[in-house]
């Protein structure tokens, strides 16, 4: 088992390829987390709901960043809405990826546009930008607020088939490539889905209690119990999956598990069924189930509910990571193997990557001092400033 | 009252003109002109009077790599990659496989002791799929099929996703890590279009390696396809390559 073809020895898709379907992951989340607000009238989740929507807009921004610093010629990339060959699943990206932004921007704009009219009236930098989002139109009345109401509903609607079909197509991308036993498979769409909702829960979770420590407000216990117990159901959905899919070619003993169970049982041993499952999936799913199931203190709670949120990042990121590294590491040779870690300064390395990654947390602060994202305890948002 | 209702109007026209803007961007994908193999085929040859296909004869092949070095000298293969390459299989008693390509600048393959009841040499190249799975993944149609069935890469248009790479059941593409877009095989379509054999295949001693047209009941391809049985490789994958083996080996993949 130690036969490589010759153009496998180098692992094409890098660690930024790990991240791209990880920060599309996110955004699908945090929509989703936002729609369950805006159209499925959960109410215990509004003090997330306006940074949700915001966090799904930053990390939208930033998916294409790390394709763009992958592509060996960046500057085509316009070319896949240009010229696009319509028999090529990667080919929608560009249209799925416009259609989505524009539908969060516009949603953005709807659910905000009375913070933004308030922030507007004040002088600088911060005002200017706000009546330049408002395009210059300050006017507020309660048929423009019915209005935007409205709006938000049929966008958060149209949202969350578009957040499925954004997710759900960058799964398919690697689900529909035959060559690859690792990937090809039907469920690798709907585990890209739920993982992505998982995540973007998670960071949700992460991001609320780490602004809450910082600025020393107390946080919404229903909003966080709640929250806590949809991570709890989509990420039972998302390793059953996995866990299903892994039975399933498990059992079947076809050829291709001759060299899978190589695969998962040595060289993906540790970072798949150690990290991803046993520690990084079974410590979560116990903390957050006895959050469900048993009545405890907040503090312990919301102690239980962040690290398992936190767990769930890494988890998550971990798939990402076994999905796309693995599945170059097992050769189409199907007799062997070849090993790939990023480098440290390269162009896709590891500090790219740690700087991609952390953009859309600054922008999301810069995002927070124009418009404030956290309601403050009595329901009103806008109040609190300077997270 | 009347300049609200301009303003408002206004903002209107924006969002209608950005949703003109988008549809237009949707629904008015151009279509890049592509030059026929590269831009390279001469005034008198006919794409359209061909189909090449090719054969490799593994029995005949002696392992000596004389086409991996022509493949080298006639292309652009940067160091650590390859367009062909001839792998060498050994089976010992206990039916463990043990396989291995030539290393290092001469070609060589390198001397292996142990006792050993089957061996067998078998080039590998690009299938030229008649259903390649690289150019239905190609988002910008930079991979794509000649008229007469020659899988190419316009380097011009491609972005270097390496999606294809991916695609490729073969492991016969890669990204050029000098001018980052995706290369293969050609066939040696400069070569072809001329009427000049491949240049792995005018270099083999042996002629282990045999390319023909496929459109041609009398070419020496399909002469020899009629009279010797022959294997795919991965066909279940149902590419449809278009590269024959003769004489293969269950053990390979």
């Amino acid at each position: 088992m130690d036969f490589v073809f010759p153009n496998e020895v180098n692992v094409t898709w890098s660690v930024m390829i790990v991240l791209y379907p990880y920060i599309t992951g996110l955004v699908a989340g945090a929509f989703i987390v936002s729609s369950l607000y805006h159209l499925f009238g959960r109410d215990e989740l509004e003090p997330v709901a306006r940074f949700s929507l915001a966090s799904a807009f930053v990390f939208l921004l930033f998916a294409p960043l790390p394709l763009l610093i992958h592509l060996g010629h960046p500057g085509r990339s316009f070319n896949i809405m240009v010229t696009p060959n319509f028999s090529s699943a990667m080919a929608g990206f560009g249209y799925i990826y416009t259609a989505y932004l524009i539908l969060v921007v516009l949603e953005i704009w709807f659910v905000m546009r009375s913070d933004f009219i308030q922030r507007a009236r004040t002088p600088g930098l911060a005002g200017f930008v706000a009546r330049a989002v408002l395009l210059f139109d300050r006017h507020e009345d309660e048929a423009t607020r019915r209005a935007d109401h409205k709006m938000t509903r049929v966008l958060a609607g149209i949202g969350i088939p578009l957040a499925c079909l954004l997710h759900g197509y960058v799964g398919f991308l690697f689900g529909s490539l035959k060559a690859n036993p690792w990937w090809s498979t039907p469920l690798m769409l709907v585990i890209f889905i739920f993982s992505a909702i998982v995540s973007g829960i998670s960071v949700l979770i992460f991001h609320y209690f780490v602004v809450s420590w910082i600025n020393r407000w107390k946080v919404d216990q229903a909003c966080v119990r709640s929250l806590g117990r949809y991570l709890w159901g989509f990420m039972i959905l998302a390793v059953s999956l996995e866990l299903l899919e892994l039975m399933s070619i498990a059992y079947k003993q076809t050829e291709e598990w001759e060299v899978l169970s190589e695969l998962i049982g040595h060289r993906l041993f540790f970072s798949y069924g150690v990290l991803q499952f046993l520690i990084f999936s079974l410590i979560p799913f116990i903390l957050l189930g006895i959050n469900a199931l048993v009545r405890i203190r907040d503090k312990i709670a919301n102690a239980m509910i962040w690290t398992a949120a936190t767990m769930l990042l890494g988890q998550v990121l971990l798939m990402r990571w076994n999905v796309v590294i693995g599945g170059q590491l097992l050769s189409k040779s199907m007799r062997g193997f070849t090993s790939y870690f990023p480098g440290i300064w390269e162009k896709e390395g590891l500090v790219t990557a740690a700087v991609v990654f952390t953009l859309p947390f600054l922008i999301l602060y810069l995002f927070h001092r124009i418009i404030p994202l956290f309601p403050t305890v009595d329901g009103r948002a806008g109040e609190q400033r300077g997270a | 009252m009347s300049s609200e209702k301009t303003r408002a109007l206004t903002r209107r026209d924006l969002l209608i003109g950005a949703g003109a803007g988008l549809l237009l961007v949707t629904c008015g994908p151009a279509r890049a002109k592509r030059s026929e193999g590269e831009g390279q085929v001469t005034s008198d040859y006919d794409p359209t009077s061909h189909f090449w296909g090719y054969a490799v004869d593994t029995t005949r092949c002696i392992g000596c790599n004389a086409c991996m070095r022509a493949c080298r000298a006639e292309n652009d293969v940067p160091d650590g990659y390859c367009r062909t390459w001839v792998e060498r299989y050994r089976i010992d008693e206990r039916g463990a496989v043990d396989v291995d390509i030539a290393k290092g600048k001469k070609l060589r393959f390198t001397p292996k002791s142990g006792a050993v009841v089957k061996a067998f040499f078998v080039p590998k190249i690009c299938n030229h799929c008649t259903k390649s799975v690289c150019t239905q993944v190609c988002p910008v149609g930079a991979s794509y099929q000649t008229r007469d069935g020659v899988v190419l890469v316009d380097e011009k248009r491609c972005i270097g996703c390496g999606y294809c790479v991916q695609a490729c059941p073969y492991g016969t593409r890669f990204i050029h890590p000098v001018s980052h877009v995706a290369s293969k095989c050609t066939l040696c379509y400069h070569r072809i279009t001329r009427g000049l054999l491949p240049a792995c295949v005018q270099a083999c001693p042996r002629e282990a390696r045999l390319f023909g047209d496929l459109n041609d009941p009398t070419s020496k391809l399909n002469t020899i396809l009629r009279q010797r049985r022959y294997r795919l490789l991965r066909p279940e994958l149902g590419t449809h390559p278009k590269c024959f083996y003769l004489g293969l080996g269950s053990e390979v993949i």
